[in-house]
């Protein structure tokens, strides 16, 4: 909210003015950002009321340009004549009272005007607009001022605000969502005088002496269905629709961002700054029969101020009459009441609406209005009739119009009934015991009051009934914030908590954190890329169309329409970051990252309803996590160009599947677990380069090159490898199993054996460690050949075994005959004979 | 041990004799003075000390002389083949040395060249953040909760005290998961780790959520929809708004230096009363030392202690929350949170190095 602080301080008793950056720094004390605060300039030197006296259109220019005689008084270069002075806006006539600039005035920006020939005149002075006054950022036109506001040659700084000591300025100030009253110079007001612990007068007990007479309002029927607390309504007649707005009115809408338009609709818009009530001014002679509020129906439509037609939800408030809708309630009037120039008879609305339904309406319809604003964090109930004569007043004085003697005020919040005030009790102490510091003795009392409530004390405990503008203090702790607010943040003391329960990471986030630095280590780079994901790439994966894979958690609402997935796998984010690295010329990656994904088995059901009143059962709480999807924790890491680059030390060699399958097993290890690689066909990846890995039994995830299909659809470059594991499903032991350490010499054999092509290495040596037994402590493959001496189709496996025994020095015999053991089982099993 | 007295002259020795001896010591050290490499040297050796050698010789003839000549004669040859030696030794050393120079000098190397035949891994700037940040609070105690993105509505709003159609609720840009009664969204911040914590955990409970938050921001400077957080919740018996102050402060220090410290200003949450927004008086801020907003804080409100089964009347606790792009962004002066999502090889090596 936009504010001057000549308006936010007139209700408010300072003994003396402070700058307008203290004010800032005091409402922030108390829980208002002050976004902004501008100074507005004073201007020195000649700056006049003109009155326009003859406009000479100039038309051999591009654009409109004007040529003036103003009447400045005697203030002109020549005391008795008009001064003459060019003018590109258009928005003013003959007899129009303009602002302006004489040679010698320095406008705001250093801007200092001198007489000086242009468009083939001498312009001896400038007509000003409002930015060019500092007076907000309208650039539309020239500033008109009202009709008699004062007469030609009248200094207008001092009736701007902008003469040397009038030192106003414009906070922008935030108001967070839990108080509406505070969008107002009554409830903003009200703040600053807590925080100066000032005095405050409510700017809504102003009696403006209008009458009210026994006679009926105006006829409106509240349907309890439409959540309307409070309607009142009152008429006024006779006003004359050509009289301005004063200009006092008009700098304080103008500096509140406030665009003025009418007498009638700049009233409204001024009552709802200063009292917070959101105002509505229908042309009572367009209004037919009794207004009804209530629900919309189905297939109605309003025409609202916008000019835009809106087909209504039958969720959505409507005001109507016999003609149908003539308002969105608390959101926007309609088109078809809208006061006009020629409007006279005015119905005055103010009513009190349903938040929550409001809120609801404003979204629905993307209207987010200054009435919408205020209403969805709702507005005092007890303030309408004072904002209806407010406004009554202002139109009967400025306007000249009569006001109607009979008042509506229906809805249960109307006037005479008990609106519901709930009184809170609470211990007087406790504002101390949240804050952790002893008030001065009557600091909580003082405060509550100074927010306006009605206080009781008795005995060690307060009865605090809230004021009717402040519905979020329902309970203790809402009192405990206002106490610990208004006496400051600052006299709260740090106190570090001393807990020594704590028993440090587990073994899994331990893990977790090594599988990064083991990655790292190995020359990986951690990226973090979206896991917003395309179908798109699951078509160019090559996926089935029944693959787990596409079942994927599904956005309502994406910021990119093609990316309106979750990733069910972390390749896609993965391969993106690959092509934008590629993109700007690092050809040669290993990337990693960490992150969950999220796998649901299907189409979630609609959620458990769940109270917060208490604890949910625990079958509540199982329904509540059971409707999620999995989503497990994964690693993923691509690799492409060169592990190692071409350089002095050689032709440098590319990054491979092998690669990508010792990055899985690097991870592996970090959980102390070996995996079993076996060959797999599984898309994305290559069909012959596809490793699976398990961990007891467990598929973890796959690793190799990826499909030269795959890498051309998505733009990669080719032989791009890569792995992708699911932490989650690596067993994290606490104690890793014990290891043996026999002190006694091994034996060391090598053999070399001949299988078919197609048997794969790990099996052989699979055999080996079962078909060897206990003796067998390690098996290594160091030599692989294929060729004449070992047959078409088939390759020799050299591997170099080592045995020990954990007791005793092993013998040759013992040796030997777990080797005779080990090759049997792998002749077996799988064929293999020994090389001759 | 002298028999006779007969005289006797050593000269009758003639290899003995001292001018035979100096002789061949000179001829010996001038030998070995002109060897120009240790094969020249080594091949010289026999012919001067060798069994041949005139010295060596010499000593053989010692035995006929007289008794009382033989002390003299044998010192005489002792020093000759010590000062053979000597010359050899002398020699022998000077030319090892320029033989060990030479061959030193013939393997240098340019030691400019590259060496990197890998580049060097690194892990993202936020997740080193985001480990030290939880480090600093598992050091004073506390445990580390965490939580899925994919969370449902009750978690993310309703138990943290959002009401239905309250402003507050679209405050934070929600990405909401289809269809919409299954009233799941991508968690707007950690807090439903808040929740899950207090219904999983026994009381007390102090813990940090680090992890990943979603609100459907375009991606610009200094707005990502996809970013990460890190939230504290502690909830004992007495826990007053000084010791979330004393937490923070001393969070602060962790980060930022000895000098850091926080001030709150009041606000609005609907899971915290009363709330506050922390600012950090950061020492290396650009410009000088001033304060930096820093997240939300405030007490627990007694709505989500009810939520999750604890008794306001008996627990109190606090809570806080910072955005780790942020944090990062104004500790390491980074002007562009695009740099942390792109995945750009040169950004995430720079942090190679960070603790």
């Amino acid at each position: 909210m936009r504010v001057p602080v000549s308006w936010l301080t007139e209700h408010v008793g300072l003994t003396e003015q402070p700058s307008a950056d203290d004010l800032a720094e005091a409402l922030i004390r108390v829980g208002f950002e002050v976004e902004d605060v501008v100074a507005l300039e004073a201007v020195p030197g000649p700056l006049v009321v003109g009155k326009v006296l003859e406009i000479e259109e100039l038309t051999e220019f591009k654009k409109p340009i004007r040529f003036c005689r103003v009447d400045v008084g005697t203030r002109g270069s020549d005391p008795a004549a008009p001064q003459g002075i060019v003018c590109g806006a258009t928005n003013f006539a003959v007899g129009d009272l303009v602002v302006a600039a004489l040679p010698g005035t320095t406008l705001p920006g250093d801007f200092a005007i001198a007489a000086r020939k242009t468009y083939g005149r001498v312009s001896d002075g400038m007509l000003c607009a409002l930015d060019e006054l500092g007076l907000g950022d309208d650039h539309a036109g020239i500033l008109v001022l009202p009709p008699d506001t004062a007469e030609p040659g009248t200094d207008a700084a001092p009736l701007l605000g902008l003469a040397e000591g009038d030192a106003d300025a414009v906070l922008d100030i935030a108001v967070n969502p839990d108080r509406g009253y505070a969008l107002s110079i009554r409830g903003m007001g009200r703040e600053l005088a807590g925080a100066y612990d000032a005095p405050f007068g409510d700017p809504a007990a102003i009696d403006h002496g209008v009458p009210t007479t026994g006679e009926a309002g105006y006829p409106v029927v509240v349907d309890p269905s439409s959540g309307c607390r409070r309607f009142v309504a009152r008429r006024v007649t006779d006003l004359d629709p050509t009289a301005p707005s004063p200009w006092w009115m008009i700098r304080r809408l103008l500096l509140a961002g406030i665009r003025p338009i009418s007498l009638a609709v700049d009233v409204t818009n001024y009552v709802m700054l200063e009292l917070g009530q959101p105002m509505h001014a229908y042309d009572a002679t367009r209004v037919t029969g009794d207004v009804v509020v209530r629900r919309a129906r189905a297939d109605e439509k309003i025409t609202t101020l916008d000019d835009v037609s809106r087909a209504l939800d039958p969720d959505d408030v409507v005001v109507s009459d016999d003609s149908g809708p003539i308002g969105l309630a608390g959101v926007m009037g309609g088109a078809s009441t809208e006061v006009t120039p020629t409007t006279t008879d005015v119905l005055l609305e103010a009513a009190t609406w349903d938040p929550a339904s409001v809120a609801r309406t404003a979204r629905r319809h993307k209207l987010p209005s200054e009435a919408a604003r205020r209403f969805e964090r709702a507005v005092d109930p007890a303030v309408a009739r004072a904002a209806t004569d407010r406004a009554a007043a202002l139109l009967a004085h400025h306007g000249g119009a009569t006001i109607e003697g009979g008042v509506t005020d229906v809805g249960p919040f109307a006037a005479g009934i008990e609106a519901p005030t709930p009184t809170i009790t609470m211990p007087l102490d406790l504002p101390d015991r949240v804050a952790g510091v002893t008030y001065p003795r009557g600091a909580s009392v003082r405060r509550l009051v100074q927010v306006g409530c009605g206080v009781d004390v008795g005995g060690d405990g307060v009865a605090v009934v809230p004021p009717t503008w402040r519905p979020d203090l329902t309970r203790p702790a809402d009192l405990v914030e206002e106490v610990l607010r208004l006496e400051g943040y600052d006299v709260i003391p740090s106190v570090l908590p001393v807990f020594a329960g704590g028993t440090g990471l587990t073994m899994a986030q331990r893990r977790r954190r090594q599988v990064s630095h083991a990655l790292a280590d190995a020359g990986f780079q951690e990226v973090l890329p979206s896991p917003f994901m395309s179908p798109a790439v699951l078509d160019a994966f090559g996926l089935d169309d029944d693959d787990s894979r596409r079942t994927a958690v599904r956005l309502a609402n994406p910021l990119d329409a093609d990316r309106s997935l979750m990733a069910t796998t972390l390749l896609p984010g993965l391969l993106d970051a690959v092509v934008r690295n590629v993109s700007r010329g690092l050809r040669d990656l290993a990337l990693f990252h960490v992150g969950q994904v999220a796998r649901p088995d299907g189409e979630p059901a609609d959620a458990p309803v769940v109270g917060t009143d208490a604890r949910p059962s625990d079958a509540e709480i199982a329904a509540l996590l059971e409707a999620l999807p999995a989503q497990p924790l994964r690693v993923g890491a691509v690799l492409t160009g060169a592990w190692e680059p071409k350089g002095w030390w050689g032709e440098g060699r590319p990054s491979t599947w092998a690669d990508a399958v010792e990055a899985a097993r690097t991870v592996a290890a970090v959980y102390g677990a070996t995996p079993t690689v076996s060959n797999d066909r599984h898309a994305p990846w290559h069909p012959g380069r596809c490793a699976a890995l398990h961990v007891d039994g467990v598929l973890v995830g796959h690793a190799g090159e990826l499909h030269p299909k795959v890498l051309e659809a998505l733009g990669l470059p080719p032989r791009t490898c890569a792995m992708e594991l699911e932490l989650d499903r690596l067993p994290v032991r606490e104690v890793l199993a014990r290891p043996e350490v026999s002190p006694f010499p091994p034996v060391l054999l090598d053999v070399a054996l001949v299988v078919a092509q197609d048997v794969p290495v790990a099996a052989i040596e699979a055999d080996l460690v079962e078909g060897g037994g206990e003796l067998i402590e390690d098996v290594r493959l160091f030599d692989v050949y294929s060729g004449a001496q070992v047959g078409e189709g088939r390759r020799s496996l050299a591997f170099a075994l080592r045995l020990r025994a954990p007791d005793r020095t092993l013998t040759l015999e013992e040796a030997g005959a777990a080797r005779d053991a080990a090759i049997a089982l792998a002749g077996e099993r799988h064929g293999a004979t020994l090389r001759a | 041990m002298s028999g006779t007295n007969d005289s006797f002259d050593p000269k009758q020795v003639s290899a003995l004799a001292p001018e035979s001896l100096e002789a061949a010591r000179d001829e010996a050290t001038s030998a070995f003075a002109g060897a120009s490499t240790l094969e020249a040297l080594t091949a010289l050796k026999p012919a001067h000390l060798g069994d041949r050698s005139p010295v060596l010789l010499a000593r053989r003839e010692i035995g006929s002389l007289p008794p009382q000549a033989k002390a003299d004669a044998g010192k005489r040859v002792n020093e000759t083949r010590v000062a053979v030696q000597g010359a050899y030794d002398a020699r022998h050393a000077v030319l090892l040395a320029e033989r060990d120079e030479r061959v030193l000098g013939e393997e240098a190397v340019d030691v400019t060249l590259p060496t990197t035949r890998h580049a060097r891994g690194s892990r993202h700037p936020l997740t080193q953040t985001s480990e030290r940040i939880a480090d600093v609070f598992v050091a004073m105690g506390w445990e580390v909760a965490e939580g899925p993105e994919v969370e449902s509505e009750w978690f993310n709003f309703d138990a943290l005290n959002f009401l239905p159609d309250h402003p507050a609720r679209t405050m934070q840009d929600t990405f909401h998961v289809q269809p919409p009664g299954a009233k799941q969204v991508l968690r707007t911040h950690t807090s439903p780790v808040q929740i899950r914590t207090l219904l999983e955990r026994d009381l007390p409970v102090y813990v940090v959520c680090p992890g990943r938050t979603f609100r459907t921001d375009e991606l610009d400077a200094t707005h990502t929809p996809v970013f990460h957080q890190i939230e504290g919740l502690a909830v004992d018996k007495g826990l007053t708004m000084a010791h979330l102050k004393g937490t923070l402060d001393a969070f602060a220090r962790a980060m930022f230096g000895p000098d850091s410290r926080i001030r709150m200003r009041p606000s609005y949450f609907p899971f915290t009363e009363p709330s506050a927004e922390p600012d950090v008086w950061f020492p290396q801020k650009k410009g000088g030392a001033g304060w930096v907003e820093w997240g939300g804080c405030g007490m627990v409100d007694p709505n989500v202690l009810r939520a999750c089964g604890v008794d306001p009347e008996v627990y109190s606790g606090f809570a806080f929350g910072m955005g780790l792009e942020r944090t990062l962004m104004f500790r390491n002066g980074l002007p562009d949170m695009r740099d942390m999502v792109e995945g750009d090889v040169r950004f995430t090596s720079a942090f190679a190095v960070e603790p």
